[in-house]
């Protein structure tokens, strides 16, 4: 905790005294956005206090023709797919089918905590190829980078990785080319800026003008980020502010970057509502192609603008609250979700439906 | 006996009964058991109450506890919950080849030791042996019966202004396990509260009508029990979250996974709903317990809507929903 003395019923009433007018704030992190469905903050907020879901789920934005590819890869009879939690129960293109329905129909699929353990499970089962998904943004691409080092030092040679990996900085930088957007700031994703710092967000003020915050995790964190968001758009002075740090240093964590750095390198990748971005995604370098289950195993899988009435794309950008998609808690629930926002522990569309009133 | 269990043990002859005798019937020996016919003959009442639970629980030895003593925690606590005294338990195993002889020695040891503390008698039982890979290790079967002692525990008895009350901390097992099985996630380990609760039930009964409902809240936590008793009585829960008593290791364990204590799994806590001129007699006695010390209100029974559960936070309160499906680890 940052703000330990921070008194939240007076920070709302400060709040309630800004001169502000409409103002749409978002969120760019899962558990930003599960945190403040949890706690109420959003309820507790002046009325013209907007507080949007970004990009921030990495299962989220995973669009669904990858999920496809991902559950046709643990259909494969000599396959087992590592994965987070997360992504078991996220539907593709077909809300029927995901990596829940394939176990059930005998593929072999291990939750793991990290991708170490799916090192130790190729170890233990040589006869079986072990991919591990990475599924994340900077945050997780340093412990999947070091999982690859690992079972190279070790010659496990049955492990390898489908690399999912996603930065935040040319996401945010398509959100905002995109017509129609409309937000005053952003608060920034903690566990991101633990690794690539808060100078990781500063392009936001440099290049476009938008205040930014690194925001903590605890309600009261979240609502004191928030106040520092809403004082520099009252005083029209963007910038980046770290109010996380205990958490988060300006420089961020260089090691774990470079480990990064050591094992992928940027390519373009396909994110869920916001298409191909260039350079927006973590591959394996040359060096580590062996690990590389793209090329190991022949994953391929096209874009694809099928028309499905999953709007999560929308959700994700701001364009749409969960509540206004016409599938929310009718067609689309977490027993039966169309997409990946009403599945994900991280999701926008399950904070909603799991915490509203 | 062999190190491991063999397909052998499981073939009805010699090394079955080497197997019952030698580690099963020499831990839990009872005259009803010894027969070792095909059923047991037992004293009865004229109410009974029955239940039978498996328990699948991996890994099977845990800090806090092994499958064996979940096995007989579980039966007599859905017993007690019930309002019944339990009696008697029947014990299955299903037990996968290769299974060590040694843990399994340790697993009964531990059914004999929290049956004893229970007061309970296994009198009837099997077991098989399955080829490896079609078990994960050791699945066990209990069945219990009690005796009818306070006949009408049920949800629908709920009135608005009657007092919940948690008898301990909130999601202790559930954390325990997912710590037990990936160590990697944080120092140290968690207990958990596996314990049986008939003991305290039996002093809970005596308040009669004023004790409105019993429950467990075992698998889907706090949440999902409270749940099905605000659907049930179509009334209303209103908690307190800063009221509802969480370890701090088992929040630190939940945060990490993006998990809430309230879904987290007990296996030694009960919710007991009371009519408000008994909770403090209710909280006494909880308290005046082993089992019971921490317990505390944590909310009340209102007419705000039909069905819901809702907790209070530091911004204002939320609506409770059931767990859907299994608790999944997030990524990050």
């Amino acid at each position: 905790m940052n703000c330990e003395n921070y008194n939240a019923r007076k920070a709302i009433e400060r709040i309630e005294k800004m001169n502000l007018g409409h103002i749409r704030i978002m969120e760019v992190c899962g558990t930003h956005t599960m945190a403040i469905a949890k706690s109420g903050l959003r309820g507790a907020l002046p009325g013209n206090i907007e507080l949007l879901s970004g990009p921030g789920c990495p299962v989220c934005v995973t669009p669904p023709e990858v999920i496809d590819a991902v559950i046709s890869l643990a259909e494969q009879k000599n396959v087992t797919v590592a994965t987070y939690g997360d992504m078991i129960k996220v539907p593709g293109s077909v809300p029927a089918k995901s990596l829940a329905t394939a176990r059930a129909h005998g593929a072999e699929i291990s939750v793991v905590y990290s991708a170490l353990d799916a090192v130790d499970i190729a170890e233990r089962t040589p006869w079986r190829e072990v991919v591990f998904l990475g599924v994340g943004f900077e945050t997780t691409a340093p412990g999947t980078a070091a999982a690859i080092k690992v079972a190279k030092e070790r010659g496990v040679s049955n492990f390898s990785v489908f690399s999912l990996l996603k930065t935040v900085e040319p996401a945010l930088r398509a959100l905002i080319s995109q017509d129609g957007f409309n937000i005053s700031g952003f608060l920034c994703p903690g566990h991101v800026a633990t690794i690539i710092g808060a100078r990781g967000f500063e392009f936001l003020a440099r290049d476009y003008g938008l205040p930014c915050v690194v925001a903590g995790f605890e309600p009261r964190e979240i609502l004191y980020a928030t106040e520092k968001l809403l004082l520099q758009i009252e005083q029209n002075s963007p910038k980046i502010e770290n109010a996380y740090p205990d958490g988060a240093t300006f420089e961020g964590n260089t090691l774990a970057a470079k480990m990064t750095e050591a094992v992928f390198e940027p390519t373009d990748a396909l994110w869920r509502g916001l298409g191909e971005i260039p350079a927006s995604g973590l591959s394996l370098r040359e060096e580590f192609s062996e690990f590389d289950a793209v090329k190991k195993l022949g994953i391929t899988y096209e874009k694809n603008e099928k028309s499905s009435p999953c709007r999560c794309g929308d959700v994700i950008c701001g364009k749409l609250s969960p509540r206004s998609c016409p599938l929310f808690g009718r067609a689309c629930t977490p027993e039966n979700p169309v997409g990946p926002c009403m599945v994900s522990g991280e999701g926008a569309c399950a904070a909603y439906y799991k915490y509203s009133e | 006996m062999d190190e491991i269990i063999t397909l052998d043990y499981g073939s009805g002859g010699k090394k079955t009964s080497e197997l019952i005798d030698g580690i099963i019937v020499s831990a839990l020996s009872n005259d009803a058991l010894s027969e070792l016919s095909d059923g047991a003959v037992v004293n009865g009442a004229e109410k009974l109450v029955f239940s039978t639970d498996s328990f699948v629980v991996s890994p099977y030895i845990f800090p806090g506890g092994d499958i064996g003593k979940l096995a007989v925690c579980g039966t007599v606590n859905d017993v007690a919950m019930s309002g019944g005294v339990p009696k008697y338990l029947s014990l299955s195993f299903i037990i996968e080849e290769g299974f060590p002889t040694a843990a399994l020695r340790r697993i009964v040891a531990s059914i004999s030791e929290t049956a004893k503390k229970a007061g309970v008698l296994v009198v009837t039982g099997d077991t098989k042996v399955v080829e490896r890979g079609r078990g994960d290790g050791i699945y066990i079967n209990t069945a219990g019966i009690g005796f009818l002692k306070n006949p009408d525990l049920s949800p629908k008895n709920l009135r608005k202004g009657d007092v919940v009350i948690l008898s301990g901390t909130c999601g202790d097992h559930g954390a325990g396990i997912m710590l037990a099985r990936n160590k990697s996630l944080a120092e140290g380990e968690i207990l958990s509260d596996c314990a049986p609760l008939n003991a305290l039930c039996e002093k809970l009964y005596p308040l009669g009508d004023a004790l409105r409902v019993l429950r467990d809240p075992t698998r889907g936590g706090v949440a999902t029990t409270l749940c099905e008793f605000a659907e049930s009585s179509s009334l209303s829960i209103e908690l307190s979250e800063e009221d509802i008593p969480v370890r701090g290791d088992v929040r630190a364990v939940c945060d990490l996974l993006g998990l809430d204590p309230l879904y987290s799994a007990n296996e030694g806590k009960l919710l007991a709903v009371v009519s408000p001129d008994h909770a403090d007699e209710a909280l006494r006695i909880m308290k005046s317990t082993e089992e019971g010390k921490n317990a505390a209100v944590i909310g009340h029974v209102t007419s705000r809507s039909v069905g819901k559960v809702y907790v209070k936070g530091e911004f204002g309160s939320r609506i409770v929903t059931k767990l859907t499906g299994a608790l999944l680890p997030r990524i990050c």
